[in-house]
C-alpha cells in the first residue's frame, strides 16, 4: 500500500499531493499538526493573514455540495494570501460531455498552482493527482467512500488539543464506517499516530468489509463499545441506508446507537464527544450531547482552517524554488 | 497450395499427439502427419524448428465491438489480434448494437467476418429478446443463422421463471447456454471484490456471494431442466466448487475462467489502477490459487481472453467510472503458457484448455490436427521472450494491465485454412 501512494511524496520525501493518511508516516503527521498549532495565532490576529502563498492561485474543485468543507478551504487559502477560485461542478454539468479530464486541462491552461478536490468517486483525487502537470498540487477534500484526509487531521488536531497525547486513548467511532471516507481516514490517522485501541460500533450492516484490514476492534453493542473510551466520534447517519436496506429505521438506530447522556455515562468521566458535522439532532447523537460541555463538535469546525493552511502551505513548500531549486516552469 | 510444417513439435491433445513431426496441408485442410502421403510435393515449407505447432487457438469469449462500437474496435482490427495471438476462432457475446438477438445481425457478423477477418469469428445469439430477461429469442432461427449457442451477456436474468422457460427451449434446440454468474441485487452498483482492498478503498463491492448465489440458482435449474450450461469467467474459489460438485453429480455443465483471472488479485487495484477494472472483479489469492487449481484439477475447461477492446478515454477517469474490460487476445497464449511454467499443468493440458476443450463447448469442428481438419494452426515459439507495449498491440484497444510485463512465449506464425494470417517479424 505504501509503496503506491508514494505519489503523494517528491522525490525529497516532502508532501506534494494531500490524498489519504495511508503511505504517510507519523512524523509527517505530526509535522501537520504542528504546522496547524502555529497558524491559530494567525487565525486570532486582527489581521489574519500570512503572505505564505502570496502570487499562488488556488482552485476549490467541487463536484459535490459541500458547505463546511469548502469554506474552511477558502477561508485557509486566503489566510495564506492566496488566490482562491471557487468551481462547483454538479453532476449534470459535467454530464454535458466534458470530461473530468477536460475539465482539467482547461483549469491548468489558467496556471493554477493547486486543486483542493472533492468528488464522489472513490479515487477521483488520486486520478487528478497522478494526470494534473507536475507543478499542481492536489489536496483531497473527500473523495467518494476512500478518503477525507485534511478532516481527519483536524480531527487528530482536536483530540491533541484535549487530550494532549495518542497513544494511552482508547477511541470509538460509531456509526455508519462502511460508507464513511472519514472514518476511513481517521482510523488511518488513529493508528498512525499510535492509538492503540481504536474501536467500531455498528451494525453488521455498516461495519465496513474484512475490518481486520483496519487494524480495529468491532462492536455491535453501543453500551459495551463505550466503556472506557476516552473520546467517542459520532458519524452522521445518511438516509440513503434505510432505502439501501441497511437499516429499519430512524428510531431503531437512535434506540440502539444514537448518543445519550445516559449511555455516555459509560465512557470515562473525561471523555470527549466528536462529530465531523453536519449532525443529525435526534438520529445519531442527542441535542444534549451535541451541545453538552463534553462536545467539541464547534471546535473541530474552527481547527478545520488551521490544519487546512497547514497542509495547503507544506503541499506547495514542495515546489517553492527553495526547496527543489525552482521546479516549476 | 500445398505446404509443410516440418520439424516442429506438434503437440495435439485431441489426438494424443506430442512429437516432433511434419504435417502437411493441401486445399487449406490437413492432409498427414508424420510421414508425407505419396507424390505429395510441398508448394511451400515452413521450418518449426525448436517451435510448438498446435492448433489454432479457440478463445470462447472475446467482444469485437462490430456492429455498433467500432470506435473501440471493428472485427478487422481485432481478428488481427487474435491472429497474432494464436487465435483462429473466437466466439463472440451478443451484447452488439443492435443485439444478436435475430438472424440478421448473426448473419452480418459471419459475413464481415469471412470478408475482413483474420479469425473465424462464430456468434452467441441472445438468450432473451433486447437481453431485456423478460421474452425469450427466436432461437431455432438463431441456431439457423449460425449461432453456437445463447447467452444474455453480461446481463443477468433476475427473473427465474424466465431463466427456466429459456433453458428449457434453448435444450429442446440443443443449444448450450452460456451464463454470467452474477446476481444483480448482490452486485448492486459494485466495481471491485468486496474484500479488504475494495474496503480500505472505498470501492463499492461485489461480493462472492454474487457469483455463488448466481451459481447455485441456476445449477438447481439445470437439475430442473437437463439444459447444458457453460459458466463463463468464474471468479471465486467458491463458485468453482459448486460447479466441481455438479460436474461430479453428472450434471451438463462446464465452465471456463480469463487469463487475467489466473494472474492477477485484488491487490493489483491498489492505486486505483483501473486497468484492473474487469467484470467479474479480481478477488483473492486464494481464489485465483483456487481457480488455477480448478485447471489442474480438470473442472474448468478453457481459459478465455474475454478480450474488451476500449479506446483511452473509457479508461481514463476515476476508478468506478471507467469502463471494465481489457484488451486480452495478445496475451492469452503467454499468460497460459505461464501456468506450464509455474508447474500448475502441463504443456499439453494448457493447449487442450485453449483449443478442442473450447471448440467442444462450442460444438465447432475446430481445436485438433486431425486428418481432413481446416488447416488452422498456430506455431509459436516457447522460449521466446518479448514485451508487450502499446505501439506493437494490433487491437484497437491498448487497455491491459499486463502493459510493459515481460512475455514469454511468442506465436511465430498464424495459419487460418492453411494461409497465413499472421507471422512474427
Amino acid at each position: 500500500m505504501k509503496k503506491k501512494n508514494r505519489i503523494q511524496l517528491d522525490d525529497n520525501g516532502k508532501l506534494k499531493h494531500f490524498l489519504t493518511i495511508e503511505g504517510l508516516n507519523r512524523q509527517m503527521l505530526v509535522d501537520i499538526l504542528d504546522t496547524a498549532e502555529s497558524f491559530t495565532s494567525v487565525t486570532e490576529q486582527n489581521i489574519k493573514k500570512v503572505p505564505l502563498l502570496r502570487g499562488k492561485t488556488i482552485v476549490n474543485l467541487f463536484f459535490e455540495a459541500s458547505t463546511r468543507t469548502r469554506t474552511t478551504f477558502e477561508l485557509a487559502a486566503k489566510r495564506l494570501s492566496a488566490d482562491v477560485l471557487n468551481i462547483n461542478i454538479q453532476a449534470s454539468a459535467t454530464a454535458k460531455g466534458e470530461t473530468l479530464l477536460d475539465t482539467l486541462r482547461n483549469l491548468e491552461a489558467m496556471h493554477c498552482d493547486m486543486f483542493v478536490v472533492r468528488h464522489a468517486d472513490s479515487g477521483a483525487a488520486h486520478f487528478i493527482a497522478q494526470h494534473a502537470a507536475p507543478h499542481i498540487s492536489v489536496i483531497n477534500a473527500g473523495d467518494g467512500q476512500h478518503a477525507h484526509p485534511t478532516q481527519a487531521m483536524l480531527d487528530m488536531f482536536t483530540i491533541r488539543r484535549v487530550k494532549g497525547e495518542f497513544h494511552k486513548l482508547n477511541v470509538a467511532i460509531v456509526g455508519d464506517v462502511r460508507h464513511s471516507r472519514v472514518a476511513r481516514s481517521q482510523i488511518h490517522a488513529l493508528s498512525m499516530l499510535g492509538v492503540e485501541d481504536v474501536r467500531i460500533i455498528a451494525p453488521k450492516t455498516l461495519v465496513p468489509t474484512e475490518p481486520d484490514a483496519f487494524g480495529v476492534h468491532v462492536y455491535h453493542d453501543l453500551r459495551e463499545g463505550l466503556r472506557d473510551v476516552d473520546v467517542v466520534i459520532m458519524l452522521r447517519l445518511q438516509k440513503e441506508r434505510m432505502r439501501g436496506a441497511s437499516l429499519p429505521s430512524e428510531h431503531e438506530y437512535f434506540q440502539l446507537f444514537g448518543l445519550t447522556e445516559e449511555k455516555l455515562e459509560l465512557a470515562r468521566p473525561d471523555v470527549t464527544v466528536m462529530h465531523p458535522g453536519p449532525i443529525n439532532r435526534g438520529v445519531e447523537i442527542d441535542s444534549v450531547v451535541a451541545d453538552g460541555p463534553r462536545s467539541v463538535i464547534l471546535q473541530q469546525v474552527g481547527h478545520g482552517i488551521a490544519v487546512r493552511m497547514a497542509v495547503m502551505s507544506m503541499a506547495m513548500q514542495s515546489h517553492l524554488p527553495e526547496a527543489t531549486g525552482g521546479r516549476r516552469g | 497450395m500445398k505446404r509443410s510444417i516440418t520439424n516442429g513439435r506438434i503437440i495435439d491433445p485431441a489426438n494424443d499427439i506430442d512429437a516432433v513431426q511434419d504435417l502437411f496441408i493441401a486445399d487449406g485442410e490437413i492432409i498427414a502427419v508424420g510421414s508425407a502421403p505419396a507424390g505429395f510435393t510441398a508448394d511451400d515449407t515452413i521450418d518449426a524448428s525448436g517451435q510448438i505447432v498446435c492448433p489454432g487457438l479457440v478463445d470462447l469469449r472475446a467482444h469485437l465491438r462490430e456492429p455498433g462500437q467500432e470506435h473501440k474496435g471493428t472485427i478487422a482490427s481485432e481478428t488481427r489480434a487474435a491472429a497474432r495471438g494464436g487465435i483462429t476462432t473466437l466466439c463472440c457475446p451478443p451484447d452488439t448494437d443492435p443485439i444478436v438477438d435475430t438472424p440478421a445481425v448473426a448473419e452480418l457478423i459471419q459475413r464481415h467476418a469471412d470478408a475482413t477477418g483474420y479469425a473465424r469469428v462464430v456468434p452467441l445469439g441472445a438468450l432473451t429478446q433486447g437481453l431485456n430477461g423478460s421474452a425469450i429469442t427466436e432461437m431455432h432461427a438463431l441456431k439457423m443463422a449460425g449461432c453456437v449457442g445463447v447467452s444474455n451477456a453480461m446481463r443477468a436474468v433476475s427473473n427465474t421463471l424466465v431463466l427456466r422457460r429459456a433453458m428449457e427451449y434453448a435444450a429442446t434446440h440443443g443449444l448450450t447456454v452460456f451464463i454470467h454468474a452474477e446476481d444483480c441485487g448482490l452486485a448492486d452498483n459494485g466495481c471491485v471484490h468486496e474484500g479488504a482492498v475494495g474496503s480500505r478503498l472505498g470501492l463499492p463491492g461485489i461480493p462472492t456471494a454474487a457469483e455463488t448465489v448466481a451459481v447455485a440458482s441456476t445449477l438447481a435449474l439445470v437439475e430442473e431442466t437437463g439444459a447444458r450450461v457453460h459458466f463463463s469467467m468464474l471468479s471465486s474459489k467458491q463458485g468453482l466448487q459448486k460447479i466441481s460438485r455438479a460436474k461430479f453429480d453428472g450434471l451438463p455443465v462446464s465452465c471456463d475462467v480469463t487469463a487475467h483471472h489466473l494472474h492477477l488479485t485484488e491487490i493489483d487495484l491498489l492505486g486505483f489502477n483501473s486497468q484492473c477494472h474487469v467484470r467479474p472483479p479480481l478477488r483473492t489469492q486464494r481464489d485465483m490459487e483456487g481457480l488455477r487449481k480448478g485447471i489442474a484439477d480438470g473442472v474448468v475447461a478453457a481459459i478465455c481472453s474475454d478480450h474488451q477492446p476500449h479506446e483511452a478515454d473509457a479508461k481514463l477517469a476515476p476508478f468506478g467510472a471507467t469502463e471494465p474490460g481489457t484488451s486480452a487476445l495478445e496475451t492469452l497464449l503467454p499468460l497460459a503458457l505461464r501456468l506450464v511454467d509455474d508447474g500448475n499443468i502441463s504443456m499439453t493440458r494448457m493447449i487442450s484448455n485453449l483449443t478442442h476443450q473450447p471448440a467442444a463447448i462450442l460444438g465447432v469442428e475446430a481445436g485438433t490436427l486431425s486428418i481432413g481438419q481446416r488447416a488452422d494452426i498456430c506455431i509459436f515459439d516457447p522460449e521466446r521472450y518479448w514485451a508487450l507495449d502499446s505501439h506493437s498491440m494490433l487491437s484497437h484497444g491498448h487497455n491491459t494491465p499486463f502493459l510493459n510485463w515481460e512475455m514469454k512465449g511468442e506465436v511465430m506464425r498464424t495459419l487460418l485454412g492453411g494461409k497465413t494470417v499472421y507471422e512474427s517479424e
